[in-house]
């Protein structure tokens, strides 16, 4: 069992974190007790319903955010505030449209001050990685919605990142797409090693992606139900409408209304 | 579709048709000249003005003036609109004092500015320059105000400082505001200038329609008319022309507010 694994091969360790928001009337528990780990190269999805505390907890582990209690270990050393050693992948591409591709991919490295000399070349082969080559000098609105994402995501892995944070990255696309964006990431990810928190409402677009599945129940935010998903990888798309990949997703299903996550 | 050339022809027959219609009023019903008149006279007054360059002089002193106010009252706009937006203390302290003079009629203020800065360009720059600061200064405020949580969040996910989230994302994403705030502000130093000119002055167009009041000189004041409406379209061109250039990419930013859904966790 991974769990059980040294906490040094753990990039990331969560030990009772916890998050209350004051507000009037009392506090609102986000976040109670939560407990994991995140091995060196793995694919964690977290899935759960919409107010379950996943975005909390991913804006904790991107030192947007203070938790109430317990912490949150990154390589060792907590996370006290924003990393120059995490890439964030939002809903949203957030682009800045007045860069160009290659200038968006690049904003990491103006703000790290890692010299753009060094690190264009090692952008274009992201862009080219990700499909994007020759895209490099177009603007951000002259690109679909997939290409957008794609290039929040290069620009999240182009200064190296310890730990890759993705926040329901391709909520926003349409089906077909999605899936393609998913059989992009899981080829990227498979190249890259990198490790990686992921964020989703689709349960099996979890599974799909995922090592390993972390149900959210909500209203606290607590920790259900790990699955490791055991399919081998590189999973194609038809992989989902194999039996295995049914049950996985029905456990995770009945986990999440164990939870009361799904009416 | 409107536009297209025979619309555009059919314009221009529109406009000869409305100079010819006022010119045969004027002669039918005998107007006086002083009360109204004829398009033919407004453009022999116009002529005689630049021909003996008249005009050129007085057009050279409201522009210098309207020009200079217009610097001077958006680089002090900007500044402290900055200042403002990113001090909450400082908008604070400072929010009664805006409130009073955004309130007032600036122009107002002209006799007062007169007696202050004497008869010369000074006064009149200043005059501009007040006329000119507000629109400018709230347009910063709110526009360096308008980044999106989302965007704010990407730069300190990166730890970048305040300087830097100000410098790659806050300025340039202001920059829609801040030059709708250049076009308000650039139309608003030629009224300040104008007035001032009425006040007190010895020279420039607005000086001029007054002195040309008192003589009774209406179709010398038409043609003046007519040289600030040029005046003012040639400076708001300025304007539009830099922020084409500088904000070539305003025009697609549709795609940013696309997928706004957030969880409420």
């Amino acid at each position: 069992m991974r769990e059980n694994a040294t906490a040094a091969r753990d990039v990331i360790a969560i030990r009772h974190l916890s998050k209350t928001y004051s507000g009037r009337g009392g506090g609102v528990t986000a976040l109670d007790d939560i407990d994991c780990t995140v091995a060196d190269g793995e694919f964690m999805s977290i899935v759960g319903p919409s107010g379950c505390g996943k975005s909390t907890l991913l804006k904790i582990l991107a030192g947007l955010m203070h938790a109430s209690g317990g912490q949150a270990l990154l390589n060792g050393t907590p996370i006290a505030g924003p990393r120059k050693d995490i890439g964030v992948v939002f809903q949203s591409p957030v682009l800045f449209p007045w860069r160009t591709v290659l200038g968006n991919v690049l904003l990491p490295v103006d703000v790290q001050q890692l010299g753009r000399e060094k690190m264009t070349q090692r952008a274009l082969d992201l862009l080219t990685l990700v499909g994007l080559s020759g895209f490099e000098h177009r603007y951000p609105w002259e690109l679909s919605g997939g290409m957008q994402q794609r290039v929040a995501l290069v620009r999240a892995l182009i200064h190296d990142p310890a730990l890759l944070l993705m926040d329901e990255p391709f909520g926003a696309l349409d089906a077909l797409t999605r899936e393609a964006m998913n059989v992009e990431l899981q080829r990227i990810w498979m190249e890259r090693r990198k490790t990686v928190v992921f964020i989703t409402h689709s349960t099996s677009e979890a599974v799909f992606l995922g090592d390993r599945v972390m149900v959210m129940t909500p209203r606290p935010g607590k920790i259900g139900d790990l699955f490791a998903v055991d399919l081998p990888r590189p999973r194609p798309l038809d992989v989902m409408t194999t039996e295995k990949f049914g049950v996985y997703v029905r456990r995770i299903r009945k986990s999440l209304n164990a939870g009361g996550g799904l009416e | 579709m409107i536009g297209g050339p025979k619309n555009f022809a059919l314009r221009l027959v529109l406009i000869a048709a409305f100079l010819l219609v006022w010119e045969g009023f004027v002669r039918l019903f005998a107007i006086p000249m002083f009360i109204l008149p004829t398009p033919s006279n407004v453009f022999l007054a116009l002529y005689r003005g630049f021909a003996s360059w008249l005009y050129v002089d007085h057009i050279w002193i409201t522009l210098t003036e309207t020009l200079l106010g217009f610097v001077l009252g958006t680089t002090l706009a900007f500044l402290l609109g900055t200042v403002i937006a990113l001090s909450r203390p400082v908008e604070y302290f400072l929010y009664p004092f805006v409130v009073m003079f955004q309130a007032m009629p600036k122009v107002a203020l002209a006799p007062l500015i007169i007696v202050w800065f004497g008869l010369g360009l000074a006064s009149k720059v200043v005059n501009a320059a007040l006329v000119a600061f507000f629109p400018l200064m709230v347009n910063t405020i709110v526009g360096l105000r308008s980044a999106e949580e989302d965007k704010i969040n990407l730069m300190r996910s990166l730890a970048a400082t305040r300087t830097q989230i100000f410098w790659m994302l806050q300025l340039p994403n202001a920059m829609p505001y801040i030059f709708a705030g250049l076009e308000i502000a650039m139309i608003f130093a030629l009224i300040g200038a104008i007035v001032a000119e009425f006040v007190g002055a010895q020279a420039g167009l607005g000086m001029l329609i007054q002195s040309m009041n008192f003589t009774m000189d209406v179709a010398g004041q038409f043609s003046v008319l007519l040289l600030l409406s040029v005046l003012g379209l040639i400076l708001n061109g300025m304007v539009i022309g830099v922020r084409k250039r500088v904000l070539f990419w305003d025009a697609s930013q549709k795609f940013n507010d696309e997928a706004a859904r957030k969880e409420v966790a």
